[in-house]
Protein backbone atom coordinates (compact mmCIF):
# COMPACT_ATOMS: atom_id res chain seq x y z
CA UNK A 1 0.00 0.00 0.00
CA UNK A 2 1.18 3.54 -0.72
CA UNK A 3 2.90 5.37 2.04
CA UNK A 4 0.92 8.31 3.25
CA UNK A 5 -2.33 6.92 1.89
CA UNK A 6 -4.82 6.87 4.70
CA UNK A 7 -7.29 4.05 4.47
CA UNK A 8 -10.86 4.80 5.46
CA UNK A 9 -11.94 1.84 7.52
CA UNK A 10 -15.50 3.13 7.81
CA UNK A 11 -17.26 5.60 5.54
CA UNK A 12 -20.83 6.82 5.85
CA UNK A 13 -22.60 8.40 2.91
CA UNK A 14 -25.77 10.40 3.58
CA UNK A 15 -27.02 7.89 6.10
CA UNK A 16 -30.52 8.40 7.47
CA UNK A 17 -32.57 6.22 9.76
CA UNK A 18 -36.27 6.53 10.40
CA UNK A 19 -38.03 4.56 13.13
CA UNK A 20 -41.74 3.96 13.28
CA UNK A 21 -43.10 4.56 16.75
CA UNK A 22 -46.78 3.73 16.58
CA UNK A 23 -48.07 6.03 13.86
CA UNK A 24 -45.22 8.52 14.34
CA UNK A 25 -42.11 8.54 12.20
CA UNK A 26 -39.01 9.46 14.19
CA UNK A 27 -35.94 10.56 12.28
CA UNK A 28 -33.04 9.31 14.39
CA UNK A 29 -30.38 10.15 11.80
CA UNK A 30 -30.88 12.97 9.32
CA UNK A 31 -28.03 12.50 6.89
CA UNK A 32 -24.59 11.62 8.20
CA UNK A 33 -21.49 11.93 6.00
CA UNK A 34 -18.35 10.81 7.67
CA UNK A 35 -15.14 8.84 7.30
CA UNK A 36 -13.05 7.10 9.94
CA UNK A 37 -9.38 6.37 9.37
CA UNK A 38 -7.58 3.15 10.26
CA UNK A 39 -6.09 3.13 13.74
CA UNK A 40 -8.06 6.13 14.90
CA UNK A 41 -9.55 6.44 18.39
CA UNK A 42 -12.83 8.15 17.71
CA UNK A 43 -15.49 9.16 20.18
CA UNK A 44 -19.04 9.92 19.22
CA UNK A 45 -20.40 12.33 21.81
CA UNK A 46 -23.88 13.64 22.28
CA UNK A 47 -26.79 13.77 24.68
CA UNK A 48 -29.04 10.76 24.98
CA UNK A 49 -31.60 10.65 22.20
CA UNK A 50 -29.23 12.40 19.80
CA UNK A 51 -28.91 9.35 17.56
CA UNK A 52 -25.59 8.13 18.95
CA UNK A 53 -26.58 4.53 19.42
CA UNK A 54 -28.38 4.45 16.09
CA UNK A 55 -25.24 5.69 14.40
CA UNK A 56 -23.28 3.07 16.30
CA UNK A 57 -25.57 0.35 14.97
CA UNK A 58 -25.13 1.63 11.41
CA UNK A 59 -21.34 1.65 11.65
CA UNK A 60 -21.36 -1.84 13.12
CA UNK A 61 -23.63 -3.26 10.41
CA UNK A 62 -26.08 -4.23 13.13
CA UNK A 63 -28.97 -2.42 11.48
CA UNK A 64 -29.79 -1.20 8.01
CA UNK A 65 -29.96 2.53 7.18
CA UNK A 66 -33.25 3.77 5.76
CA UNK A 67 -31.35 5.61 3.02
CA UNK A 68 -27.68 6.17 2.33
CA UNK A 69 -24.73 3.85 2.37
CA UNK A 70 -22.30 2.43 4.90
CA UNK A 71 -18.91 1.28 3.68
CA UNK A 72 -16.67 -0.88 5.84
CA UNK A 73 -13.23 -1.31 4.32
CA UNK A 74 -14.69 0.37 1.22
CA UNK A 75 -17.28 -2.40 0.83
CA UNK A 76 -20.93 -1.37 0.76
CA UNK A 77 -22.53 -3.26 3.63
CA UNK A 78 -25.91 -3.35 1.87
CA UNK A 79 -24.37 -5.46 -0.90
CA UNK A 80 -23.23 -8.22 1.45
CA UNK A 81 -25.21 -11.44 1.76
CA UNK A 82 -25.94 -13.10 5.11
CA UNK A 83 -22.70 -15.11 5.09
CA UNK A 84 -20.52 -12.15 4.33
CA UNK A 85 -22.30 -10.02 6.89
CA UNK A 86 -21.81 -12.69 9.54
CA UNK A 87 -18.16 -12.94 8.54
CA UNK A 88 -17.79 -9.19 8.87
CA UNK A 89 -19.31 -9.19 12.35
CA UNK A 90 -17.25 -12.18 13.34
CA UNK A 91 -13.83 -11.18 12.00
CA UNK A 92 -13.72 -7.47 11.25
CA UNK A 93 -15.60 -5.90 14.11
CA UNK A 94 -15.54 -6.42 17.85
CA UNK A 95 -18.52 -5.07 19.79
CA UNK A 96 -18.64 -3.77 23.34
CA UNK A 97 -21.97 -2.73 24.83
CA UNK A 98 -23.13 -0.61 27.71
CA UNK A 99 -25.01 -3.59 29.12
CA UNK A 100 -22.06 -5.94 28.46
CA UNK A 101 -24.31 -8.45 26.65
CA UNK A 102 -22.38 -11.47 27.75
CA UNK A 103 -24.16 -14.76 27.25
CA UNK A 104 -25.45 -15.29 30.79
CA UNK A 105 -25.39 -19.07 30.67
CA UNK A 106 -21.76 -19.27 29.59
CA UNK A 107 -18.58 -18.87 31.61
CA UNK A 108 -16.04 -16.11 30.93
CA UNK A 109 -13.86 -18.37 28.81
CA UNK A 110 -16.85 -19.71 26.86
CA UNK A 111 -17.97 -16.15 26.13
CA UNK A 112 -14.53 -15.18 24.91
CA UNK A 113 -14.07 -18.25 22.74
CA UNK A 114 -17.49 -18.19 21.07
CA UNK A 115 -16.44 -15.85 18.21
CA UNK A 116 -13.41 -18.04 17.61
CA UNK A 117 -15.61 -21.14 17.38
CA UNK A 118 -17.66 -19.30 14.75
CA UNK A 119 -14.41 -18.46 12.97
CA UNK A 120 -13.65 -22.17 12.66
CA UNK A 121 -10.70 -22.42 15.06
CA UNK A 122 -9.77 -25.70 16.70
CA UNK A 123 -10.35 -26.29 20.37
CA UNK A 124 -6.71 -26.09 21.45
CA UNK A 125 -6.17 -22.94 19.45
CA UNK A 126 -9.20 -21.10 20.80
CA UNK A 127 -8.71 -22.21 24.39
CA UNK A 128 -5.12 -20.94 24.33
CA UNK A 129 -6.06 -17.66 22.76
CA UNK A 130 -9.07 -17.26 25.06
CA UNK A 131 -6.90 -17.66 28.15
CA UNK A 132 -4.35 -15.28 26.69
CA UNK A 133 -7.03 -12.65 26.15
CA UNK A 134 -8.43 -13.12 29.65
CA UNK A 135 -4.90 -12.67 30.96
CA UNK A 136 -4.62 -9.46 28.94
CA UNK A 137 -7.69 -8.03 30.65
CA UNK A 138 -6.55 -9.40 34.00
CA UNK A 139 -9.22 -12.04 34.54
CA UNK A 140 -7.32 -15.27 33.90
CA UNK A 141 -8.14 -16.74 37.32
CA UNK A 142 -11.84 -16.11 36.84
CA UNK A 143 -12.13 -17.89 33.51
CA UNK A 144 -14.62 -20.38 34.88
CA UNK A 145 -17.01 -17.81 36.39
CA UNK A 146 -20.40 -16.97 34.96
CA UNK A 147 -21.22 -13.30 34.26
CA UNK A 148 -23.56 -13.27 37.28
CA UNK A 149 -20.56 -14.10 39.49
CA UNK A 150 -18.52 -11.16 38.17
CA UNK A 151 -18.68 -7.45 38.99
CA UNK A 152 -19.73 -4.92 36.33
CA UNK A 153 -16.17 -3.93 35.58
CA UNK A 154 -15.09 -7.54 35.32
CA UNK A 155 -17.98 -8.34 32.98
CA UNK A 156 -17.01 -5.43 30.78
CA UNK A 157 -13.43 -6.67 30.72
CA UNK A 158 -14.64 -10.10 29.60
CA UNK A 159 -16.61 -8.27 26.89
CA UNK A 160 -13.42 -6.45 25.81
CA UNK A 161 -11.58 -9.78 25.64
CA UNK A 162 -14.43 -11.22 23.58
CA UNK A 163 -14.36 -8.24 21.24
CA UNK A 164 -10.67 -8.93 20.60
CA UNK A 165 -11.14 -12.65 19.93
CA UNK A 166 -10.69 -12.64 16.16
CA UNK A 167 -8.24 -9.71 16.02
CA UNK A 168 -10.79 -7.30 14.56
CA UNK A 169 -9.76 -4.18 12.68
CA UNK A 170 -12.48 -2.18 14.40
CA UNK A 171 -13.72 -2.17 17.95
CA UNK A 172 -17.11 -0.57 18.40
CA UNK A 173 -18.02 0.41 21.90
CA UNK A 174 -21.49 1.69 22.74
CA UNK A 175 -21.25 3.58 26.02
CA UNK A 176 -18.72 1.10 27.40
CA UNK A 177 -18.45 2.99 30.68
CA UNK A 178 -22.15 3.79 31.03
CA UNK A 179 -22.86 1.15 33.64
CA UNK A 180 -19.55 1.38 35.50
CA UNK A 181 -18.29 3.51 38.37
CA UNK A 182 -15.65 6.19 37.74
CA UNK A 183 -12.47 4.26 38.39
CA UNK A 184 -13.64 1.09 36.65
CA UNK A 185 -14.74 3.17 33.69
CA UNK A 186 -11.29 4.73 33.55
CA UNK A 187 -9.70 1.27 33.59
CA UNK A 188 -11.77 0.22 30.59
CA UNK A 189 -10.93 3.44 28.74
CA UNK A 190 -7.22 2.95 29.38
CA UNK A 191 -7.47 -0.65 28.23
CA UNK A 192 -9.10 0.45 24.98
CA UNK A 193 -6.52 3.19 24.43
CA UNK A 194 -3.71 0.73 25.03
CA UNK A 195 -5.21 -1.64 22.45
CA UNK A 196 -5.57 1.10 19.91
CA UNK A 197 -1.94 2.11 20.30
CA UNK A 198 -0.40 -1.35 20.54
CA UNK A 199 -2.49 -3.19 17.96
CA UNK A 200 -3.42 -0.34 15.64
CA UNK A 201 -7.08 -1.19 16.16
CA UNK A 202 -9.62 1.43 15.16
CA UNK A 203 -11.73 2.25 18.19
CA UNK A 204 -15.09 3.86 17.72
CA UNK A 205 -16.95 4.63 20.87
CA UNK A 206 -20.34 6.20 21.42
CA UNK A 207 -20.34 7.89 24.80
CA UNK A 208 -21.27 10.82 26.91
CA UNK A 209 -18.43 10.21 29.30
CA UNK A 210 -16.09 13.24 29.38
CA UNK A 211 -13.21 10.98 30.45
CA UNK A 212 -13.21 9.56 26.94
CA UNK A 213 -12.15 12.92 25.49
CA UNK A 214 -8.61 12.75 26.84
CA UNK A 215 -7.77 9.60 24.95
CA UNK A 216 -9.65 10.30 21.71
CA UNK A 217 -7.91 11.30 18.50
CA UNK A 218 -11.09 12.84 17.23
CA UNK A 219 -14.45 13.62 18.73
CA UNK A 220 -17.66 13.78 16.73
CA UNK A 221 -20.48 15.67 18.37
CA UNK A 222 -23.92 14.49 17.38
CA UNK A 223 -26.95 16.61 17.94
CA UNK A 224 -30.46 15.90 16.81
CA UNK A 225 -29.47 13.28 14.25
CA UNK A 226 -26.80 15.41 12.57
CA UNK A 227 -23.09 15.92 13.03
CA UNK A 228 -22.78 19.10 15.05
CA UNK A 229 -19.00 19.44 14.90
CA UNK A 230 -15.86 17.35 14.63
CA UNK A 231 -12.87 18.16 16.78
CA UNK A 232 -9.28 17.03 16.39
CA UNK A 233 -7.41 16.09 19.51
CA UNK A 234 -5.00 19.03 19.64
CA UNK A 235 -7.83 21.55 19.47
CA UNK A 236 -9.88 19.59 21.90
CA UNK A 237 -8.36 20.82 25.14
CA UNK A 238 -9.08 24.43 24.29
CA UNK A 239 -12.73 23.84 23.58
CA UNK A 240 -13.10 21.69 26.69
CA UNK A 241 -11.54 24.55 28.57
CA UNK A 242 -14.08 26.87 27.08
CA UNK A 243 -16.92 24.67 28.14
CA UNK A 244 -15.62 24.48 31.67
CA UNK B 1 -14.31 -14.25 -1.94
CA UNK B 2 -17.58 -16.04 -1.34
CA UNK B 3 -16.00 -19.47 -0.99
CA UNK B 4 -13.41 -18.50 1.55
CA UNK B 5 -16.08 -16.64 3.49
CA UNK B 6 -18.28 -19.70 3.60
CA UNK B 7 -15.53 -21.78 5.13
CA UNK B 8 -14.88 -19.25 7.82
CA UNK B 9 -18.21 -18.87 9.57
CA UNK B 10 -19.06 -22.21 11.11
CA UNK B 11 -20.76 -23.78 14.07
CA UNK B 12 -20.08 -27.53 14.17
CA UNK B 13 -22.90 -29.80 15.35
CA UNK B 14 -20.76 -30.93 18.27
CA UNK B 15 -20.74 -27.33 19.51
CA UNK B 16 -24.48 -26.94 18.88
CA UNK B 17 -25.17 -30.00 21.02
CA UNK B 18 -22.85 -28.74 23.76
CA UNK B 19 -24.19 -25.17 23.75
CA UNK B 20 -27.84 -26.24 23.83
CA UNK B 21 -27.23 -28.85 26.52
CA UNK B 22 -25.47 -26.28 28.68
CA UNK B 23 -28.14 -23.73 28.04
CA UNK B 24 -30.79 -26.13 29.32
CA UNK B 25 -28.68 -27.23 32.26
CA UNK B 26 -27.96 -23.71 33.44
CA UNK B 27 -31.56 -22.60 33.05
CA UNK B 28 -32.77 -25.85 34.57
CA UNK B 29 -35.70 -24.38 36.45
CA UNK B 30 -36.90 -22.33 33.48
CA UNK B 31 -36.53 -25.20 31.06
CA UNK B 32 -38.25 -27.53 33.53
CA UNK B 33 -41.31 -25.27 33.37
CA UNK B 34 -41.34 -25.57 29.58
CA UNK B 35 -40.66 -29.29 29.84
CA UNK B 36 -43.41 -29.73 32.44
CA UNK B 37 -45.97 -28.19 30.08
CA UNK B 38 -44.85 -30.70 27.51
CA UNK B 39 -44.87 -33.56 29.98
CA UNK B 40 -48.38 -32.84 31.25
CA UNK B 41 -49.82 -32.48 27.77
CA UNK B 42 -48.18 -35.69 26.63
CA UNK B 43 -49.28 -37.42 29.84
CA UNK B 44 -52.88 -36.80 28.80
CA UNK B 45 -52.27 -38.35 25.36
CA UNK B 46 -50.40 -41.29 26.83
CA UNK B 47 -53.10 -41.80 29.48
CA UNK B 48 -55.74 -42.07 26.77
CA UNK B 49 -53.70 -44.34 24.51
CA UNK B 50 -52.45 -46.71 27.18
CA UNK B 51 -55.92 -47.02 28.70
CA UNK B 52 -57.25 -48.42 25.43
CA UNK B 53 -54.15 -50.56 25.11
CA UNK B 54 -54.81 -52.22 28.48
CA UNK B 55 -58.52 -52.71 27.84
CA UNK B 56 -57.85 -54.29 24.45
CA UNK B 57 -55.20 -56.59 25.93
CA UNK B 58 -57.34 -57.89 28.79
CA UNK B 59 -60.69 -58.07 26.97
CA UNK B 60 -60.32 -61.53 25.33
CA UNK B 61 -58.87 -63.04 28.52
CA UNK B 62 -61.45 -62.03 31.13
CA UNK B 63 -64.80 -63.51 32.08
CA UNK B 64 -68.13 -62.10 30.97
CA UNK B 65 -69.00 -60.45 34.29
CA UNK B 66 -65.88 -58.28 34.18
CA UNK B 67 -66.53 -57.50 30.53
CA UNK B 68 -69.99 -56.30 31.55
CA UNK B 69 -68.48 -54.10 34.24
CA UNK B 70 -66.11 -52.50 31.71
CA UNK B 71 -68.97 -51.71 29.34
CA UNK B 72 -71.04 -50.47 32.28
CA UNK B 73 -68.09 -48.26 33.25
CA UNK B 74 -68.68 -46.21 30.12
CA UNK B 75 -65.96 -47.66 27.86
CA UNK B 76 -67.18 -48.13 24.33
CA UNK B 77 -66.21 -50.84 21.93
CA UNK B 78 -66.44 -50.42 18.21
CA UNK B 79 -65.81 -53.35 15.86
CA UNK B 80 -64.37 -55.32 18.78
CA UNK B 81 -61.71 -52.84 19.94
CA UNK B 82 -61.57 -49.92 22.33
CA UNK B 83 -60.42 -46.55 21.19
CA UNK B 84 -61.85 -46.65 17.71
CA UNK B 85 -65.26 -45.08 18.20
CA UNK B 86 -65.90 -41.52 17.14
CA UNK B 87 -65.97 -40.45 20.78
CA UNK B 88 -62.57 -42.01 21.46
CA UNK B 89 -61.01 -40.41 18.44
CA UNK B 90 -62.43 -37.07 19.52
CA UNK B 91 -60.80 -37.58 22.92
CA UNK B 92 -57.39 -38.22 21.36
CA UNK B 93 -57.70 -35.22 19.03
CA UNK B 94 -58.71 -33.07 21.98
CA UNK B 95 -55.74 -34.21 24.03
CA UNK B 96 -53.41 -33.52 21.11
CA UNK B 97 -54.91 -30.07 20.73
CA UNK B 98 -54.26 -29.26 24.38
CA UNK B 99 -50.75 -30.57 23.88
CA UNK B 100 -50.00 -28.39 20.83
CA UNK B 101 -51.33 -25.19 22.34
CA UNK B 102 -49.41 -25.74 25.57
CA UNK B 103 -46.16 -26.50 23.82
CA UNK B 104 -46.31 -23.70 21.27
CA UNK B 105 -47.05 -21.24 24.06
CA UNK B 106 -44.19 -22.48 26.21
CA UNK B 107 -41.68 -22.42 23.36
CA UNK B 108 -42.83 -18.99 22.19
CA UNK B 109 -42.17 -17.61 25.66
CA UNK B 110 -38.84 -19.35 25.96
CA UNK B 111 -37.58 -17.90 22.67
CA UNK B 112 -38.98 -14.41 23.23
CA UNK B 113 -37.24 -13.98 26.54
CA UNK B 114 -33.94 -14.81 24.87
CA UNK B 115 -34.00 -12.16 22.13
CA UNK B 116 -31.05 -10.37 23.72
CA UNK B 117 -28.98 -13.52 23.73
CA UNK B 118 -29.86 -14.12 20.09
CA UNK B 119 -28.82 -10.55 19.20
CA UNK B 120 -25.53 -11.09 20.97
CA UNK B 121 -24.93 -14.32 19.08
CA UNK B 122 -25.50 -12.51 15.82
CA UNK B 123 -23.15 -9.69 16.77
CA UNK B 124 -20.45 -12.28 17.29
CA UNK B 125 -20.95 -13.55 13.75
CA UNK B 126 -23.62 -16.23 14.09
CA UNK B 127 -25.63 -17.00 10.98
CA UNK B 128 -29.41 -17.23 11.24
CA UNK B 129 -29.08 -20.99 10.88
CA UNK B 130 -26.83 -21.24 14.00
CA UNK B 131 -29.56 -19.70 16.11
CA UNK B 132 -32.24 -21.96 14.64
CA UNK B 133 -30.03 -25.02 15.12
CA UNK B 134 -29.42 -24.25 18.80
CA UNK B 135 -33.14 -23.85 19.48
CA UNK B 136 -34.05 -26.95 17.49
CA UNK B 137 -31.60 -29.10 19.42
CA UNK B 138 -32.85 -27.65 22.71
CA UNK B 139 -36.41 -28.46 21.64
CA UNK B 140 -35.38 -32.03 20.86
CA UNK B 141 -33.84 -32.42 24.33
CA UNK B 142 -36.95 -31.02 25.95
CA UNK B 143 -39.18 -33.14 23.74
CA UNK B 144 -37.31 -36.30 24.61
CA UNK B 145 -37.20 -35.63 28.32
CA UNK B 146 -40.65 -34.13 28.72
CA UNK B 147 -42.17 -36.67 26.36
CA UNK B 148 -40.63 -39.61 28.20
CA UNK B 149 -41.57 -38.31 31.64
CA UNK B 150 -45.08 -37.40 30.50
CA UNK B 151 -45.84 -40.64 28.72
CA UNK B 152 -44.51 -42.62 31.68
CA UNK B 153 -46.76 -40.61 33.99
CA UNK B 154 -49.81 -41.13 31.75
CA UNK B 155 -49.09 -44.81 31.50
CA UNK B 156 -48.73 -45.31 35.25
CA UNK B 157 -51.85 -43.29 36.03
CA UNK B 158 -53.98 -45.12 33.45
CA UNK B 159 -52.77 -48.49 34.75
CA UNK B 160 -53.52 -47.54 38.33
CA UNK B 161 -56.96 -46.08 37.65
CA UNK B 162 -57.98 -49.13 35.60
CA UNK B 163 -56.57 -51.41 38.30
CA UNK B 164 -58.67 -49.59 40.90
CA UNK B 165 -61.80 -50.12 38.83
CA UNK B 166 -61.26 -53.64 37.52
CA UNK B 167 -58.69 -55.19 39.87
CA UNK B 168 -55.88 -57.68 39.25
CA UNK B 169 -56.67 -58.65 35.64
CA UNK B 170 -55.23 -55.29 34.60
CA UNK B 171 -51.80 -56.33 35.88
CA UNK B 172 -52.09 -59.95 34.79
CA UNK B 173 -52.82 -59.06 31.18
CA UNK B 174 -50.71 -55.89 31.15
CA UNK B 175 -49.50 -55.53 27.53
CA UNK B 176 -45.77 -54.91 27.86
CA UNK B 177 -45.03 -54.60 24.13
CA UNK B 178 -48.03 -52.38 23.49
CA UNK B 179 -47.14 -50.15 26.40
CA UNK B 180 -43.54 -49.79 25.25
CA UNK B 181 -44.86 -48.85 21.83
CA UNK B 182 -47.14 -46.25 23.42
CA UNK B 183 -44.20 -44.89 25.39
CA UNK B 184 -42.02 -44.56 22.32
CA UNK B 185 -44.88 -43.19 20.22
CA UNK B 186 -45.87 -40.55 22.76
CA UNK B 187 -42.24 -39.51 23.27
CA UNK B 188 -41.69 -39.11 19.54
CA UNK B 189 -44.93 -37.16 19.35
CA UNK B 190 -43.60 -34.86 22.06
CA UNK B 191 -40.38 -34.28 20.12
CA UNK B 192 -42.36 -33.54 16.98
CA UNK B 193 -44.69 -31.13 18.77
CA UNK B 194 -41.82 -29.47 20.61
CA UNK B 195 -40.12 -28.87 17.26
CA UNK B 196 -43.34 -27.56 15.75
CA UNK B 197 -43.67 -25.16 18.64
CA UNK B 198 -40.11 -23.86 18.49
CA UNK B 199 -39.55 -23.55 14.76
CA UNK B 200 -41.65 -20.46 14.11
CA UNK B 201 -40.42 -18.28 17.01
CA UNK B 202 -36.84 -19.44 16.37
CA UNK B 203 -37.06 -18.46 12.70
CA UNK B 204 -38.51 -15.07 13.57
CA UNK B 205 -35.83 -14.49 16.20
CA UNK B 206 -33.00 -15.63 13.94
CA UNK B 207 -34.03 -13.30 11.14
CA UNK B 208 -34.07 -10.17 13.30
CA UNK B 209 -31.45 -7.52 12.74
CA UNK B 210 -29.03 -7.77 15.69
CA UNK B 211 -29.74 -4.20 16.72
CA UNK B 212 -33.46 -4.90 16.91
CA UNK B 213 -32.93 -8.06 18.94
CA UNK B 214 -30.60 -6.22 21.33
CA UNK B 215 -33.06 -3.38 21.84
CA UNK B 216 -35.71 -5.66 23.38
CA UNK B 217 -36.26 -5.11 27.07
CA UNK B 218 -35.53 -7.87 29.52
Amino acid sequence: MDQGYVHNVVRLFEVTKVFKLGSNLVEALKGIDFAIKTGEYLSIMGPSGSGKSTLFNMIGALDKPTTGKVFIDEVDVAQLDAYELAWLRCRKIGYIFQTFNLIQVMTAIENVTLPMIFAGMHREEYMDKGMELLKLVGLAERYNHKPSELSGGQQQRVAVARALANDPAIILADEPTGNLDLSTGEEIINLLKQLSVQRNVTIISATHDIKMLNVSDRVVWIRDGRIDRVEERDKLKISVGEVA
Amino acid sequence: MADSVRRQVVLPWGQVIKISFNSIKVRLFRSLVTTMTLALAIAFVSYTWSGYEILNAMWPNIDASLQDRIIAGGYEQFEGTFGTSAKDRWLVILSLLVCVVGIVNAQLMAVTERFREIGTFKCLGALDSFVVRIFVVEAVYQGLFGGFAGSLLGLVVSTLTLALKFGWPVFIHWPLAGMLLTLVGATLLAVFLSLTGVIYPALVAARMEPAVALRTEQ
